[in-house]
């Protein structure tokens, strides 16, 4: 299946029968495909009037306790980001997708990795994180809509997909995992609707006394600490004797795979790491690899921006080098090996 | 084979079906063969994966390429070019290319009135088996009434090209063999050939003896396969 559309059947299956979007080159396919689909299941698909509308009617939807998403690219999800940072502080479960293109500004509609600093640092204002999935194939983009339902329902908290133009373009083949979806009883928070069984319950993140608010945002915080000892997850590629290791993410992690393969067989000891989660962070798994790396390289479609977390994980122990494209230009195999081989010393 | 299509030749179907990658196998053919070629991008809904991406490809071996002005750009608008007319109007043979499903398709209906004018055309429904939605014989027709309704033409056969992608194996294009047969039955149409990839070949043409199997070389790669 093409990417945009895997990930929004994964999200129907999943349960998620409740879809906001407004369209954008390169993620439309996902409220095309939403559009034909979810009269079929029942569902409420809605073409909102802009991404800020969408995000606050998944805002809504997520209040009554049930399963909702939006999608987008770049400039939609700056959009976003008030709603995103309300649904954080209201602790609502939901699911954002970030099919990143080329930016800043309008930007351009290649693929690109450039949101990175927004996703795990700010996709909205004030202290929060949301879960943040980097998939790199089509079959994890599936995979991670599920986990990432199951994940935000558990720890009330937003989740958001974040992919790329290349991979929301492409053709993978799939298959849907087999699994009955956990039905989460929302009934004891959610806004559904109190059958006279308990107190009305109140969405709100507004608070008057700010030691209250100090208070949700502290308890909220060792939430975030559970999710990331939990469930931070990475792959580690020919890492076990490697010199040198390539830190890399989404699809740009295929290309440096396939470059880190042409190097191993140049007799060059390199190894990849890819964040399968951006937040949390694999730190420990690039620190741990910092005690006997000679050195570490970042790929990104970006300037640099991962960049930062690659460099505070390896702490000053290992020298990490960049390399990457912006505005849409995709990595080849060959400029990586380049720089795999500039990493090595260039005397192989 | 290839000399049976008219010189105006529509490659229509779902969105990954492979339609891009036919058309420029088709163009290369047409060339081999020794016409003038020229080969029209009409895909306006999709921004990657396209015609336009083999320009130097095809202007190397002689084929004019036609796509949209602001194709690979990063001005996505729907803007369709006046040369397609231009070309319409000559003796050349001409493979148009044309976006998945009927969202795409709509472009073509722009031209349907030309091309019947200028003799009319064969217009190929690519079909892959293995895509989700269309999997099913009635599945796949349903979006060929689609396609025609919003291109104003009619298709004149089916082509097979069921794969799955890296996975691909001669069993699994060999498989799908009857789906594309019952997808061409729905509307009374010949399966005109089984697209392959020229490795498989040989081995898919002794597993369907009796159907007509169109070698094609992979041009449409991820950016880690090239």
């Amino acid at each position: 299946m093409k990417g945009n559309e895997a990930l929004a059947e994964a999200a129907l299956q999943a349960g998620c029968h409740h879809f906001f979007g407004y369209p954008i080159t390169p993620q439309t396919e996902v409220a095309a495909y939403m559009s034909k689909r979810m009269p079929k299941v029942g569902g409420t698909y809605l073409q909102a009037e802009s991404e800020v509308a969408a995000i606050n009617m998944v805002y809504g939807a997520a209040s009554a306790g049930v399963r909702a998403m939006t999608s987008s690219s770049s400039p939609g999800i700056s959009l976003k980001s008030e709603g995103i940072s309300y649904l954080a502080g209201c602790d609502l479960p939901c699911l954002i997708v970030n099919v990143q293109r080329g930016g800043p500004g309008l930007g351009g509609i290649q693929p690109s990795q450039a949101d990175y600093w927004q996703a795990t640092r700010a996709p909205g204002h004030g202290d929060l994180h949301i879960l943040v999935f980097a998939p790199s194939s089509i079959q994890e983009m599936v995979d991670m809509v599920f986990e990432a339902f199951e994940l935000a329902d558990t720890y009330r908290m937003p989740a958001m997909l974040f992919a790329d133009g290349m991979l929301g373009q492409m053709m993978e083949p799939i298959s849907f995992p087999e699994k009955q979806v956990k039905p989460f009883d929302k009934f004891s928070w959610a806004a559904c609707g109190h059958q006279g069984k308990r107190k009305h319950n109140v969405i709100n993140s507004l608070y008057l006394k700010p030691d209250e608010l100090e208070q949700t945002v502290l308890e909220r915080f060792k939430r975030y600490e559970i999710v990331k000892e939990k469930h931070t997850q990475w792959e580690e590629y020919l890492l076990e004797d490697a010199e040198y290791v390539v830190v890399a993410y989404g699809a740009t992690s295929r290309i440096v795979r396939s470059a880190i393969n042409t190097a191993r067989e140049q007799g060059i000891k390199v190894g990849l790491i890819r964040p399968k989660t951006i937040w949390p962070y694999p730190t420990e798994a690039i620190s741990k690899a910092a005690d006997t790396a000679k050195a570490f390289l970042c790929v990104e479609m970006s300037m640099g921006q991962m960049l930062d977390d690659v460099r505070l994980a390896v702490n000053g122990k290992a020298p990490v080098a960049f390399f990457g494209h912006t505005g849409g230009i995709v990595p080849t195999p060959n400029e990586v090996l380049d720089e795999i081989r500039k990493l090595a010393g260039g005397d192989r | 084979m290839l000399e049976q299509l008219k010189r105006i030749l529509v490659i229509v179907g779902h969105y990954g079906s492979g339609k891009t990658n036919l058309a420029v196998n088709l163009a290369m053919d047409f060339r081999k063969a020794g016409k003038e070629v020229a080969l029209a991008d009409l895909d306006i809904v999709n921004p990657y994966f396209r015609s336009a991406d083999f320009t130097g490809l095809l202007e190397e071996n002689g084929i004019e390429m036609i796509a949209p002005p602001y194709a690979r750009t990063n001005l996505d608008i729907p803007a369709l070019t006046a040369r397609l007319d231009a070309v319409l109007d000559t003796d050349r043979q001409i493979v148009i290319d044309v976006g998945g499903d009927d969202a795409g398709a709509a472009a073509l209906g722009r031209y349907s009135a030309a091309i019947q004018e200028a003799g009319g055309c064969d217009m190929l429904y690519v079909v892959n088996g293995y895509r989700y939605l269309t999997r099913t014989a009635a599945e796949a027709s349903s979006l060929l009434s689609e396609i025609q309704n919003a291109s104003r033409l009619e298709a004149t056969a089916v082509v097979n090209n069921s794969n799955l992608g890296e996975l691909t194996t001669p069993q699994v294009i060999a498989d799908k063999l009857l789906f594309a047969q019952e997808t061409a039955a729905c509307y009374g149409l010949p399966l005109l050939f089984t697209a392959v990839p020229e490795e498989f070949s040989g081995e898919v043409r002794s597993m369907i003896p009796d159907s007509e199997v169109y070698p094609v070389r992979v041009y449409v790669k991820k950016p880690w396969e090239v």
